[in-house]
Parts: structure tokens; sequence; C-alpha cells
């Protein structure tokens, strides 16, 4: 017999975990004394939230779920915008959390929060645990649920006196959840039907977006792309789906995306969407486009299906299944013509000289010029995003971001979760002065578990995207976007024994980037930023 | 336009709260919901009346189906609908009334469960539009209170919400 708390930490080796982060509290005490018993790492960060966006780096880089753990009460309400966050771009991220004693729930007692109750709305699946003898089925199951068909964040609140019960532990090799089956492999005829269209098209585009990542589906895409020379387009989740580099790639569509790309969807008469949900950022009016083009929509979660955009031939199952099956479905075609014609209307960055302050788009493509190829780029919530999104190419790496939420405060811990991860890819967070005040206290998390994470802050002393907002349409009326007060960044790194330097021109740059390249540990790079940078 | 969907749900705690929690996060709207045990004790069935669209309708099955205590949801077209509803409706009676009043229950099919000196409730199992007459030929004499289950629904005929 085992107590509740060992069973949990057991339940993790036995999913071959071997990073957590956490933020331990009275209500998960039995849980951390036993995990001090295992080989599972176990990162402190600074506050919970942190945990799970860091869990969610970790998830999207490994493939496989990641766990973050909080307390009961303020401990598990903190971790309610890192779950909404990756539960909205489908991130497998498992949340333990402690709570009040069985017998006292209910009675707003010390630390009590129905965090199940408020994370409902952003949780693929939430368990209390009423019996520890159910601790290794619920890991299970909640395991399955998390990394399967559209993937998402569950949650496992575990009251303090059931990690203390007696339990004989063994843990199943499966489980059977009879409400949850999701469709991997994609109707025959429906696959077909796609064929068919394809043939009878002239003008197609495949748009992707992050559900390719999970269906592993990126190797895919591009031979589908590559053999039957059709253009690709990306949502912003979709980025790295394609190298950046690729040549039919016309970059990232939608609201702050590039011309070539929305071009290419306004003339397309075939549109393969693969993995992506078409929320409102990615395509402004949908209905628009329904109306002209045919939708061919390929997505794990039929509830997607129909949801933003009207479909012509829906197609539920794995992305990569799909793929691979069309690809032997459709004979010999060739779209070569409207590929170039849809490639030449790619762009080069243009990037007009600063004297005083750094160019951020010249940056992120100076930056991404000399990245290795394995980099991984998390990029935070405003402009920076934007400069990153369409500045930065990603070679054999990933780009990482809270694409649905627009989490402020992700990149730093995303960043860390993902070196944690992929101990051998250079990372990169890049941020803005707002975002980077929302996490700076994760700096004590770098220094203190050595996670090399290199900081890009580009720092204009304004909260930029709703400056600009408020700069077109707010008649100027610019208000509470003033960063005033803001620490010196450099100084703030010392005091954690970070190195840093700053850079104010253009000029400066091709140096910045030897020095954050070279860097052995964590390095902060600050970039002087004019305020009225547009985003595009 | 009304829809009629029957779903089959794990009986466990929290799964209603579940279904409420999806329908009033994504704007759908419910005339009525009615939820019991089936014949497989593991096993609760929930009838939910919804008002909208057939976008609407579409997509709260999708995203029932998404749950996972969700274990079967079946829209049922209303040519193959058994629907029934269950009405407890307490209305003021008095010596000069009471025999109009059973007059009205006799001739819509209700029947009176139980009677004082100054009320009469009655009990009426119908589709919502009889309840629905009912409760207005009543009205005149008073009601005292109301008490609905929400609509239970079948499909005519042999087909059940485990078969196609």
């Amino acid at each position: 017999m085992i107590t509740g708390a060992q069973a949990m930490v057991k339940c993790l080796e036995n999913e071959g975990v071997k990073d957590v982060f956490g933020y331990p509290g009275a209500a998960i005490c039995p849980f951390y004394d036993a995990l001090a018993d295992s080989d599972i790492r176990h990162i402190l960060v600074r506050q919970e939230q942190n945990a799970g966006h860091a869990a969610s780096g970790y998830a999207r880089v490994s493939g496989r779920p990641a766990v973050c753990i909080a307390t009961s009460g303020p401990g598990a309400t903190n971790l309610i915008t890192a779950l909404a966050t990756a539960y909205m771009d489908s991130i497998p991220v498992i949340a333990i959390t402690g709570q009040v004693s069985s017998e006292q729930l209910g009675r707003d007692v010390f630390q009590e929060a129905d965090i199940t109750g408020a994370a409902e709305p952003f949780t693929k699946y939430s368990y209390i645990v009423k019996n520890a003898a159910d601790i290794p089925r619920i890991f299970k199951e909640a395991f399955i649920i998390a990394g399967s068909g559209r993937p998402g964040p569950v949650l496992i609140d575990i009251p303090i006196d059931i990690q203390n019960k007696k339990l004989e532990f063994h843990y199943p090799e499966s489980v059977a959840i009879r409400g949850y089956k999701p469709t991997v492999e994609g109707n025959c005829g429906q696959i077909k039907r796609v064929a068919k269209a394809l043939a009878d098209c002239k003008k197609p585009v495949i748009c992707v977006g992050g559900g390719v990542f999970f269906a592993d589906a990126a190797d895919e895409v591009l031979q589908f792309s590559q053999k039957l020379r059709i253009p690709v387009v990306s949502t912003m989740m979709g980025l790295g789906a394609v190298p950046g580099g690729y040549e039919l790639f016309l970059g990232m569509m939608g609201m702050h995306g590039v011309a070539a790309s929305n071009l290419a969807i306004r003339e397309a008469d075939l549109l393969l969407i693969v993995g992506a949900r078409i929320g409102d950022r990615a395509v402004n009016s949908p209905d628009a486009i329904a109306k002209n083009t045919k939708i061919v929509h390929i997505d794990i979660d039929p509830a997607e299906i129909g949801k933003n955009v009207g479909v012509h031939i829906p197609l539920v199952g794995d992305a990569k299944n799909a793929l691979s099956r069309l690809a032997g479905e459709v004979g010999a075609l060739d779209f070569s013509e409207w590929a170039a014609q849809a490639a030449a209307r790619k762009k080069p960055g243009e990037f007009p000289a600063r004297e005083s302050s750094v160019n951020p788009k010249r940056f992120m493509s100076m930056l991404s010029d000399a990245a290795p190829e394995d980099t991984i780029l998390v990029a935070d919530v405003g402009q920076n995003q934007i400069w990153s999104a369409n500045y930065f190419q990603v070679k054999k790496g990933r780009f990482l971001t809270s694409g649905g939420m627009g989490t402020m405060g992700y990149s730093v811990p995303a960043a860390m979760g993902a070196k944690c991860a992929c101990p051998e890819a250079p990372v990169f967070a890049v941020c803005g002065d707002g975002s980077f005040q929302m996490q700076m206290m994760e700096l004590a998390t770098i220094v203190q578990h050595q996670i090399p994470v290199k900081i890009v802050l580009m720092q204009n002393a304004r909260l930029g995207m709703v400056r600009e907002l408020q700069s077109n349409q707010y008649q100027g009326h610019c208000t509470a976007v003033f960063l005033d007060g803001s620490p010196d960044f450099l100084k703030l790194a010392g005091a954690y024994g970070i190195p840093a330097s700053r850079i104010a021109s253009d000029a400066e740059i091709p140096q910045a980037l030897e020095a954050l390249f070279a860097a052995q540990g964590p390095y902060l790079l600050v970039c002087d930023v004019d305020p009225g940078e547009a985003s595009l | 336009m009304k829809h009629t969907i029957s779903v089959l749900v794990e009986n466990h705690a929290g799964v209603l709260s579940r279904i409420s929690g999806l329908f009033s996060r994504r704007g759908f709207n419910i005339d009525s919901l009615a939820v019991g045990v089936t014949d497989d004790p593991t096993v609760s069935r929930i009838t939910i009346v919804v008002n909208g669209n057939e976008y609407i309708v579409e997509q709260v099955k999708k995203q029932l189906n998404k749950l996972i205590d969700v274990l079967k949801v079946k829209i049922i077209e209303p040519e193959a609908l058994i629907s029934r509803e269950l009405m407890l409706i307490k209305v003021t009676a008095s010596a000069d009334t009471r025999g109009e009043i059973i007059d009205i229950v006799k001739v819509i099919g209700a029947r009176i469960v139980d009677i004082s000196r100054n009320s009469l409730t009655v009990e009426i199992t119908d589709s919502a539009d009889q309840l629905e007459l009912l409760q207005d030929l009543l009205g005149p004499y008073g009601i005292l209170e109301v008490a609905r289950t929400g609509t239970i629904a079948l499909e005519k005929g042999v087909h059940s919400i485990h078969n196609k």
C-alpha cells in the first residue's frame, strides 16, 4: 500500500514525465513530500500562472502532455489564465491542484476555491478526486484526454486527505473512456471528394494552423504542396509548419499577416484548411471567402468544421492521416503557374534605417538570418508578436506564441518550458516592456534552475499595440499606455546576475546578436524601439 | 424554431453543470431541460429543447459531443417525436367554481390530484402546447402555483438513441 501522494508521483513516472513546473502550498504538501523521492525534476516558478505557461511551452516542443502543479485556492486560481491560454491553442497541459480536505469541501475554509468549477470553460476535462483508489485511472485518463484528439488542458484537483489515504497501486496500461472517441481516420468518400475538387480547381491554397504540429503532419503538408505545387499560407499558430523560407510559403494570413497571403486567399478557388479554426484574426470575413471559394476543412475536431466558416467539404480526422491518404488519391496535378503567380507577390522586408532606435523588423529579420536551424522562438503578445511572426523565419525549429488567447506574459515562462524540453536548441523569448513586466519574476527561476533562455526585450516605453489602436481608431487619444516608471532593465538583469546589454541603433544589431548567441547562460538584450513604430 | 435533443450522459456529479455551462457560454437558449436516470443506472438521459436555427442546432450537437461525459446526442426530428411534459397546477376553487374546473380538467384529459376547501391541484401529462392551453383555461380562476418538469421525448417506432 502507498499513499495517494506517492501514487500521483508514480503515475507521472509511468507517463514518462521528467520535468514538472509548480509552486507548493499547504494543500499540495503531501504530493511535494512524495515528489522529493522521485527523479522527476521540479522547477519552482515564481507565480503559478507561469508554471502553466512553462508546461505549455514544454508540451508544444515535446509533443507530449506536460505537467504544472499548484496548491488550492489562490494557487489554483492563478493557473486559470494559463489553462485558458492552453485551451484556446489546444495545448496538452495537465494541471494538478491540491484541494482542502474532502469533508471540508463547500464550507469556504482557508484557501478553498472551486477550481474545477472555475476552470470548467477552459479545460478539456477536469477531475476532483474523491477516492484514492481512483488516482491511477484518473491520471491515465487525464494523459489520454489531454494528448489525443484535439489536445487540451486537463485539471486534476486532489483534496489533501485523499493524498494521504492508502491504496493498492496498479497503473493501467489503457483505459476505455466511453464518451471519448476522437475520429482519427478520415472518411474515404470525403477524401475522394477532396481529390475531385482539387482536380477541378485552378487556384488552390493550403492554409495551415496549429493542428498540423500535434498531428505531426508538417512533412505531409510540405510534400503535398511540393508535389502539386500549391502555395501555402499560415495562421499565427501554424507558423513553422512549413519552413519560413519555403518558396511556396506566402506568409502569415489575416489582420496582421502579409499581403501575398491575403491576396492569395481572396483569389483562390479552393482553400484547403488543415488544422486551423479560422479565427477572426486569421480571416476577417469568412463568409465573403466562402461565397467564391470552395472550402475544404480538415480538422480532428468536428465542432470546428462549419463553426467559423461555411464548408463545402468537411473532412474530420487526423491531418497526417488525411493528407497522406489524399496524396495517394490525387492524380498528377500541377498548379505551378498559379503558384508562381502567387509567390511572385511575396515582398522582401523593407527596413528603413533607424539611427537613434532599433528597427524591430530589421532586428527580427537579422536574428532570423543568424539563428541556427533548430532555434525555437517564443513571441509574447503585442507588436513584438507581429514583428516576430512576420520577420522571423522558422527553419527546423518552432515559433511559439499565445495565438488564441493573446496572453501577455507568455513568452519567458513558455521559453523556459521549451528549453527544458529541448535543452540542445537555442531558445529565444521576444517580448515588449509591457509584457516583460508581467513575467520578469521568472528571471529568478531561470537563474535558480539554470535554464539558459535568451530574452529580447523591445522597449518603446509604451503598450505599443494598444497605442497603435488608439492612434488609429481613437483619434490619437493615447491613454494608459505609457510605461513610465519601468526599471532600468539592465540593472534588473544585473540584480539577478544575468548578463544584459542595450542597443539603440540598427548599426549595433550585428554586434548585439553576436553577444546574444555567444552567451552560454541566460541573456537579456534590450532594444530601444521608437514609440511610433507600426506593427505592420 | 424549436428542436428536441436527447443526450445520454455519464450519471455522475458535475455533468449537469458542464452541460448548462456549455449552453450559457456559447449563447444557446434552452427552452427546457429534463434529466433522469435510464435503464442503465450509470447513464442519465437529458432532454433539451432549444430555440434556434439550423446552425445553432448543429453547433449544440457538436459541442455536446465534445464533452467527455456525453455518450450520445440525437436530434429528434419533429415528425418522429413523442414528447411529454408533466405539469402540476394549483388553482383557486370555491364551491361555485369547482364544477367548472372539473369539467375543463375532464375535457382536456388531466386529473385532479389534490383538493381542499379553497383549491384544486391538477396534474396533466401531455405536450407543452396542451399544458399551456390548460394553464390558459384555468387562468381566470386564479392560479396559485405551477410546477413543470420540462419536456422528455422518445422517437416513434423501433428506432432509439442507440441506433442510427
